[in-house]
């Protein structure tokens, strides 16, 4: 029961403070489960995020089903999921009444203008640590794979899923010629 | 009630048909709402596309909620963010137990392993994208008042092992003060 009240606040804290969507969840998914709790690793962290992102669905909501079902099954789907989807609904709920004055308002943009400066220092404060351990494997193949990632989502903008898909080609390739080289 | 369903479908489709994220979700919203049915008008669209964008959380969570408040209130709300979500939890409780029941074959761990510096790589191409977004397309003064916050946040963040939170709070307000301060 504790164990699932930890993951009723981790995940509404996640939710809450998780501006911008997307990959941004990494970041404060990584605070609270790999620093703070210790319920995964770094690596297990970015499995759950790259099956996050390739299946239908909102990543913030899939990343939460994927770690309750690991940490307390059913119950810890249901716990994770509504504790992922009552900020934003809250949030959508109480400024419905005046939201064309909240999306037109000066304050409001300029602090969120701020707020992103400080969520992009936060991604490459992340991106630092994640990187280092993929430097640290000493695997040139990994060093090859994640720099054409980079190429090609940032020169040639092609979409987060179909270059998971790629390199999910890439890594059964891998996989086989590791399988074959050890017969 | 008949509204009811007609929300209960067009969002289980949005949560079946959404793959990649908010941002993927958010033309499939735009079909569902705007063209299939008459629910929202292009400008309530955009509308919500900004608060999708300055509200913490899922994207598609805030269009279900939008979208569900409008059409039927609070019970519309939570009939179409149950809908988005449902697809994902069938799904994805799947995908976790086969996760972790097999994610130490030795297959499996050297394709995971060749996944994880790829999503390493996604993560920097976002931080790449928001640099560009919220630094560089400033402009002017402010590109560089808000380059400095960055190195001033990232200090704080990396060394003096400040909270994200607090980093964001005073990030916000900082600028918000030179900004206006700037304008006036």
């Amino acid at each position: 029961m504790k164990k699932l009240g930890t993951l009723f606040l981790a995940n509404l804290y996640i939710s809450a403070f998780t501006f911008g969507g997307g990959f941004v969840i990494t970041t404060f998914m990584r605070k609270k489960f790999v620093n703070e709790l210790k319920w995964i690793s770094d690596d297990e962290m970015l499995d759950l995020v790259a099956i996050a992102q390739t299946c239908p669905g909102s990543i913030a909501v899939n990343c939460a089903i994927l770690s309750g079902y690991h940490m307390a099954g059913v119950a810890g789907v249901l716990v994770s999921t509504l504790a992922t989807i009552l900020p934003p609904f809250l949030i959508m709920i109480v400024i419905y009444a005046f939201y064309a004055a909240f999306s037109t308002n000066i304050y409001v943009a300029t602090i969120l203008e701020g707020i992103f400066v400080a969520v992009t220092a936060i991604i490459f404060d992340t991106v630092f640590d994640l990187g280092y351990k993929v430097f640290k494997s000493g695997n040139i193949f990994f060093y090859m794979l994640m720099f054409i990632a980079i190429i090609l989502a940032v020169v040639f903008n092609i979409n987060a899923v179909s270059i998971i898909l790629l390199a999910l080609v890439c890594g059964i390739a891998y996989s086989g010629f590791k399988a074959l080289a050890r017969r | 009630m008949e509204n009811i369903i007609a929300l209960f479908i067009s969002f289980i489709k949005i949560g079946l048909f959404s793959i990649g994220g908010g941002y993927a979700a958010m033309p499939l919203i735009q079909s569902e709402t705007l063209q299939t049915h008459n629910w929202l008008t292009l400008n309530e669209f955009h509308d919500l596309v900004t608060i999708a964008e300055m509200t913490p959380g899922s994207i598609a969570i805030n269009g279900a909620t939008f979208v569900g408040y409008k059409i039927a209130g609070l019970a519309g709300a939570i009939t179409a963010t149950f809908a988005v979500i449902l697809p994902s939890i069938i799904l994805l409780s799947i995908l976790s137990f086969l996760y972790y029941r097999y994610r130490q074959m030795p297959f499996v761990q050297n394709i995971l392993l060749s996944l994880r510096p790829v999503v390493v790589a996604l993560i920097f191409s976002v931080a790449i994208n928001m640099f560009k977004s919220s630094i560089i397309d400033a402009g002017g003064i402010l590109t560089i008042i808000s380059l400095l916050l960055l190195i001033l946040s990232f200090f704080a963040l990396r060394k003096l092992k400040w909270s994200p939170i607090l980093v964001m709070v005073l990030c916000g307000i900082i600028y918000t003060i030179i900004k206006l301060g700037l304008l006036i």
